[in-house]
């Protein structure tokens, strides 16, 4: 077993436990902060791949901002209590079992998939992600979609502005 | 490693995320359950980027081969990043309304 296999199964354990544990906790400030692991995780992961830029990307823009925003609402809201109105235990049932049917559907079928058998994700390997190559390829191909984009997060200012306004 | 490993990893993280929005009341848990979602298929692309079966069909020693999925993940997040702030809007608006986040207060539309 070499070293990249161990952090693969290392990050990937981490990684389930803490999305179950995001799943389980009663209160929402530790649900957030679990979610913050599992971020971490699946930046270690886009690390394995070599694919930096993405990893770094990841931490600053989901761990960094997106889990502030999500923290600070909850803290808003005062809702760090561990008063939350359950759902009845058989609908719980219900989602698991549904949850569980969905998972073995999807890893059976790719299981199954012949053209995915032998084929592997390098690891460690290619210099893809790294942020000079996405570049390149973000300011030559994909520019329109790039600037289509900074209007998207306009618009998406301006909607949070205008719902969030007390009024 | 194979790339079945990491698409029972992607297919198990967005399991828990479909569990957990059907079984969660707290719309900001739910919320979060989503972006949970979001982050296995992207963990999932970013893996199939790597794949050489790609790099062999799109021309070999082509350097950017694989860049286009890491670029479509970096767009997913950028929306990601502006549903979140409108989303988190429309939960705050809503505890203003009702001051619970349960959305089981939701259903008023019903009747």
């Amino acid at each position: 077993m070499t070293a990249s296999e161990i952090i693969f199964w290392f990050l990937s354990v981490l990684a389930l436990f803490s999305a179950i544990m995001v799943l389980i906790s009663r209160n929402p400030v530790h649900s957030v902060l679990w979610l913050i692991v599992v971020f971490f995780a699946i930046s270690g992961h886009y690390i394995l791949l070599n694919a930096q830029f993405l990893a770094i990307v990841n931490l600053i823009v989901y761990a960094g901002a997106i889990m502030v925003l999500f923290l600070f609402v909850i803290m808003l809201m005062n809702l760090n209590t561990e008063t939350e109105p359950q759902r009845n235990t058989w609908l719980k049932v219900i989602g698991v079992i549904s949850g569980g049917l969905l998972l073995t559907v999807m890893v059976s079928a790719a299981r199954s998939a012949g053209e995915l058998s032998n084929k592997t994700a390098l690891i460690g390997a290619g210099d893809i992600g790294l942020i000079q190559n996405l570049g390149k390829v973000l300011f030559n191909q994909y520019v329109v979609p790039f600037e289509i984009t900074s209007v998207l997060f306009l618009s998406a200012m301006v909607g949070a502005v205008v719902i969030g306004k007390k009024d | 490693m194979p790339i079945q490993y990491y698409i029972a990893l992607a297919s198990a993280l967005f399991c828990i995320g479909v569990v957990g929005v059907l079984t969660r009341r707290n719309a900001i848990i739910i919320f979060m359950c989503i972006e949970l979602m979001l982050n296995a298929v992207n963990l999932l692309l970013v893996a199939f980027s790597k794949m050489p079966f790609n790099i062999a069909e799109t021309g070999a020693s082509n350097a950017s081969a694989g860049a286009d999925a890491q670029l479509f993940v970096f767009f997913i997040m950028v929306v990601a990043a502006a549903e979140v702030s409108v989303g988190l809007a429309i939960i705050v608006m809503m505890y203003r309304n009702v001051h619970s986040v349960d959305i089981n207060f939701l259903n008023r539309l019903k009747n």
